[in-house]
């Protein structure tokens, strides 16, 4: 490899050089074979110093490149470098105004949720009662067709019957308010939805980043030589680790995909 | 409601009987008061998770418990084992409302002891069968 070949930035100049160092290494180690068969070892051992060299030009600029490219990705990623070096200019980094956008949404659909259900239990009496009321009118009404009803209760329960349609009207209207109401609260389904794509995209990129540190990370390694030794991936976790909704529950065979699956299940171990 | 109250009177069930419900959010805790009240079960109490719920269980008097599996603090799974490990709770009828669907979660609560499995997300419907169905077995026993 010439000096400084190195430093050449073009498309993909990681690749480059640890091919370079390859290429290097095996025209080197034909000529130390030669030099050794020769005999001439003052020149095998400047073989291998060259061999060195390049090996360490390779290292240095892979570890040069791989620290230009995780600092590129603090930058990117705007990770909070304000807040964990005590600085007082704290500007809020992508992921901490990811957890901010989320926390967002959970207090919006809270929200909605409570909103929605106290529209729904302030309806709910309302239609029982006319319900009840419409019940005790039709008995009234039969026995009056049954002609069991004198002129008096006749007199009576016609007006009843006229509070009842002056309350139904009354109480239809804010039944229809609460069930417009109802609609309105589902307005977060749009908010929220904007706030969770921004939050997928950030999610995808900072994936994109970490691959292309690991990728890089990965040239170091070739050159350098380094093994790693890899732990175990960790074996499945036991089924009491709550796993929160499945979201391919009929792509998998080890969960169930409804109600009727759990009781088959159950009743296949005699429940 | 009406007819779903009937049949309900069907298998008898005593309409006073205190239930506690366990789940981390209160939507959901809200969602399954409502429903059991239109089944006519209006006696419930509530607690956010297994280290809240446990405590109550033992000092209050409660006929059916429906919890969630997954709670911060003490899980779903982890209060029913400490339920059926009680000896003053340990028959306890437990009916767990979970979005948890791994087959081996659901034989996991069966051996746990569970009496039902309600799978989130739930039909009224659903929730009735179970309920009644947990205390048709434990009527026949």
């Amino acid at each position: 490899m010439k000096p400084g070949a190195g430093m050449v930035l073009s498309g993909n100049p990681g690749q480059m050089t640890a091919d370079e160092f390859e290429d290097s290494l095996k025209s080197n180690a034909r000529k130390l074979v030669d030099h050794l068969e020769e005999g001439d070892y003052r020149e095998a051992v400047l073989v291998i110093h060259e061999i060195n060299q390049a090996r360490d030009r390779g290292l240095y600029y892979e570890v040069g490149k791989l620290t230009r490219a995780l600092h590129n990705s603090i930058i990117n990623f705007q990770l909070d470098t304000a807040r964990s070096f005590g600085s007082d200019n704290i500007e809020h980094s992508k992921i901490t105004d990811a957890s901010d956008r989320l926390d967002y949404v959970v207090k919006l659909t809270d929200k909605a949720a409570n909103r929605t259900m106290d529209l729904v239990e302030s309806s709910a009496p309302v239609v029982s009662e006319l319900g009840k009321d419409a019940a005790e009118l039709r008995r009234e009404w039969q026995r009056l067709q049954r002609r069991e009803m004198s002129a008096d209760e006749f007199r009576g329960l016609s007006r009843s019957i006229l509070a009842f349609l002056e309350r139904s009207e009354a109480q239809s209207d804010v039944v229809s308010r609460n069930l417009n109401d109802i609609l309105m609260a589902q307005d977060y389904q749009d908010l929220t939805g904007q706030v969770i794509k921004r939050v997928i995209t950030l999610v995808h990129d900072v994936e994109e980043s970490l691959l292309n540190l690991v990728r890089m990370a990965g040239q170091v390694d070739r050159i350098a030589g380094i093994d790693h030794e890899l732990p175990e991936p960790e074996e499945n976790k036991t089924s009491s680790q709550a796993e929160g909704p499945q979201i391919h529950a009929d792509k998998r065979d080890d969960v169930v995909s409804g109600q009727d699956e759990v009781d088959d299940l159950l009743s296949s171990l005699g429940f | 409601m009406d007819a779903l109250l009937q049949v309900c009177t069907e298998v008898e069930l005593d309409k006073n009987m205190k239930i506690l419900i366990v789940d981390d959010f209160s939507t959901m805790r809200r969602i399954i008061k409502n429903l059991l009240r239109d089944l006519g079960f209006t006696n419930t109490a509530e607690a956010d998770d297994g280290t809240t719920a446990l405590p109550m269980l033992q000092s209050g008097s409660f006929d059916f418990l429906v919890t969630d599996w997954n709670m911060p603090g003490m899980s779903g799974i982890d209060l029913l084992r400490a339920v059926r490990a009680d000896e003053r709770l340990k028959h306890l009828p437990v009916l767990m409302v979970t979005a948890e669907a791994k087959r081996d979660q659901i034989i996991e609560a069966a051996q746990a002891g569970v009496n039902g499995y309600v799978v989130k997300p739930f039909t009224a419907q659903a929730l009735k069968e179970k309920i009644e169905k947990v205390f048709e077995r434990i009527e026949a026993k």
